[in-house]
């Protein structure tokens, strides 16, 4: 998309974050620098409370900086209106959430259609492209399912399908295996192991020690500041 | 935009949708709502109807003067002078004004002995000219004429009579064709009006007199002054320059001034009616607005469910945001099923109000006086305009400020937590 081949996909300098609650002001983010590179698989672990879920808000641009510079794939994210910003969400980022977040009335089929929609692909087009998405997470003959008719695994595969759907230049996953058992963690593991295998650009948030050693980079975030940054292998 | 309602419909549809039963109170709200309005405004429509029917009983566009006293000196002569109109007036106006529709003269005989056999009853008769039938509506059953202009050169004793009288005279009997006696002088019945209810009147209800040529009257009871003149223009508009011309016309002859609008006394049932219409609008104004609150109530309803559906859709929301949902998509789905909502509630309110207003035409108008005074609830097409626009208007406005607050809904806050 924006980037070129080996470019630099996501590019954060001196990022703070203020919330603001009226009586109590928290800066959940106190001045973060941050690269990542195509074709890495990031890994942001830290305590709860550290700010990784601020992080990765304004990773995934859910939200904007309270000060600092931010680019995504090449492209700035400041000062854009709400629309843009849902335009680069729907472009630039795939998201797979802890909990899901799939449409429950909706079947596997058009849950994963829906950010081609946003996108602006045509019917045909999507149904295609939704149904391969899905071939590829292994749930072929679950494409007509309700989210309420999938097992836990089954709905993250499906999330996933989802997330890739736009052919994001990130994937970006929020304790992705934090709501399943150990069998279908690992299922979810392999699965984002075998995306990045296949060059996809891949941020998870996480606290499981066992996802976090598949990366190839991890990142430790403690108290609003990046604390270590260095290759999986080290840790 | 196309494209916007692609995705907006698309939306619509994978939305969660309301619980049956809710989806029902609120229909059901909007449906009570349209039925109050739509049967409101029918009551009203028909009221209007009818009183216009009855005003109508009495003529259209008519003017009727009496004798009266000037108020304004003229020409050294003194106010307070009586002016009385000859029977020969009615050929001078005319004459000068030969574009009214119809000029009319009234001789009036209080409590007459009218017999028919051995019953007697006392009743008015009026000599007038043969225009009066038309233009004060004594229309004959069937069977039965009003005279005409032979009856009234020639003089003849013909005698036409209201329902209510011919009903005392004769009872169950057919009058036409019979003689009776007004005055101890013979007359034929020609006709009997047919029946209607009146509105305005001036001596009575045409029911319940009798009338005979006025030339014939004349002869009778020996008068020549007029106790009414009555002019028919043939537009309503052109009443209050007629009335003007007519007492330039008549102020010369007898010595009055022609500004003196008092010399004779005036009723100008155009002007009436005029007065009698605002009234209705304003019955109608305000029956609409009681319906119109009536319908609000059940919009606040639909806004108060969409606001539920908003707070329930939240997480939903969220994750169409996230998944790069712009606001107007966000928004028009809402605001579609609040239309959506209001829509089935008013077609089913306009289809049990129907029904309902079709139900009061089994209710007799005949021999009911309520029912003759008020009319039958009637819906017109500008009701059902005016109704829609209004559930129109409701239907959005309730769905737009519920989307509002779903648009403003933070993704990040709520897609993380369960």
């Amino acid at each position: 998309m924006g980037s070129n081949g080996n470019g630099t996909i996501i590019r954060m300098s001196e990022i703070r974050k203020v919330y603001d609650t009226g009586k109590v002001t928290v800066e959940a983010l106190k001045g973060v620098d941050l690269e990542i590179h195509k074709g890495e698989m990031v890994a942001i672990v830290g305590p709860s409370g550290s700010g990784k879920s601020t992080l990765m808000n304004l990773i995934g641009c859910l939200d904007t900086p309270t000060s600092g510079a931010y680019e995504l794939g090449g492209q700035t994210v400041a000062g854009v209106s709400r629309d843009t910003l849902a335009e680069i969400r729907n472009k630039r980022v795939g998201f797979v959430f802890q909990n899901f977040n799939l449409l429950p009335h909706i079947s596997a089929l058009e849950n994963v259609e829906m950010p081609m929609l946003f996108g602006g692909m045509r019917s045909a087009e999507r149904h295609s492209r939704a149904r391969k998405l899905l071939e590829r997470v292994g749930l072929g003959d679950r494409v007509d399912h309700k989210p309420t008719e999938l097992s836990g695994g089954q709905m993250q595969r499906v999330a996933i399908a989802r997330a890739l759907a736009m052919n994001p230049d990130i994937v970006l996953a929020d304790e992705p295996t934090g709501n399943l058992d150990s069998t279908s963690g690992s299922d979810i593991m392999s699965i984002f192991t075998e995306l990045w295998n296949q060059g996809s650009t891949l941020v998870i948030i996480t606290h499981d020690p066992a996802l976090a050693r598949r990366a190839s980079r991890v990142v430790e975030i403690r108290d609003g500041r990046i604390t270590a940054d260095h290759p999986a292998a080290a840790a | 935009m196309k494209r916007d309602w692609h995705i907006i419909l698309n939306l619509f549809a994978s939305s969660s949708r309301l619980q049956k039963k809710r989806a029902y109170l609120t229909i059901a709200a909007i449906a009570w709502g349209t039925v109050a309005i739509l049967l409101l405004l029918a009551f009203g429509e028909g009221l209007k109807r009818q009183l216009d029917k009855n005003r109508r009983s009495t003529g259209e566009n008519l003017a009727v003067m009496w004798p009266d006293v000037t108020t304004k000196a003229w020409k050294g002569l003194p106010p307070g002078r009586p002016i009385r109109l000859h029977i020969d007036d009615l050929d001078f106006i005319r004459d000068r004004m030969p574009e009214l529709k119809a000029v009319h003269g009234e001789i009036v005989s209080w409590r007459t002995a009218i017999t028919y056999g051995r019953k007697t009853v006392n009743g008015r008769v009026i000599g007038t000219n043969y225009v009066y039938g038309e233009d004060r509506k004594h229309y004959p059953q069937a069977g039965g004429r009003f005279f005409g202009p032979e009856d009234e050169i020639n003089r003849r004793r013909v005698v036409f009579l209201g329902n209510d009288m011919a009903k005392d005279i004769f009872g169950d009997e057919p009058p036409v064709g019979k003689t009776i006696l007004v005055n101890n002088a013979p007359y034929t019945v020609i006709g009997v009006m047919q029946k209607k209810t009146q509105m305005g009147m001036y001596g009575g209800p045409d029911a319940n007199h009798a009338v005979i040529p006025i030339t014939t009257f004349r002869a009778q009871f020996g008068r020549d002054r007029l106790n009414n003149l009555v002019i028919e223009t043939q537009q309503p508009e052109e009443m209050k320059s007629e009335l003007k011309k007519l007492n330039q016309v008549l102020g010369p002859k007898y010595g009055y001034d022609p500004t003196d609008d008092r010399a004779l006394a005036t009723w100008d049932m155009v002007k009436g009616a005029q007065v009698t219409k605002n009234i209705l609008i304003g019955i109608q104004l305000f029956l609409g607005i009681v319906g119109a609150l009536t319908l609000l109530i059940g919009g606040v309803g639909v806004a108060n469910i969409m606001y539920a559906v908003v707070k329930e859709r939240t997480r939903e929301i969220g994750v169409k945001m996230a998944l790069g949902a712009r606001r107007r998509w966000i928004i028009m789905p809402f605001v579609l099923e609040a239309v959506v909502y209001t829509f089935i509630g008013g077609a089913l309110g306009i289809t049990i109000a129907n029904l309902l207003v079709s139900l009061t035409s089994f209710i007799p108008i005949e021999n009911n006086k309520v029912m003759s005074f008020l009319g039958r609830p009637t819906l017109s097409p500008q009701i059902g305009v005016i109704t829609s626009v209004i559930l129109g208007v409701i239907g959005l406005l309730a769905g737009y400020f519920p989307a509002r607050r779903a648009a403003s809904v933070d993704p990040a806050a709520t897609l993380r937590y369960e």
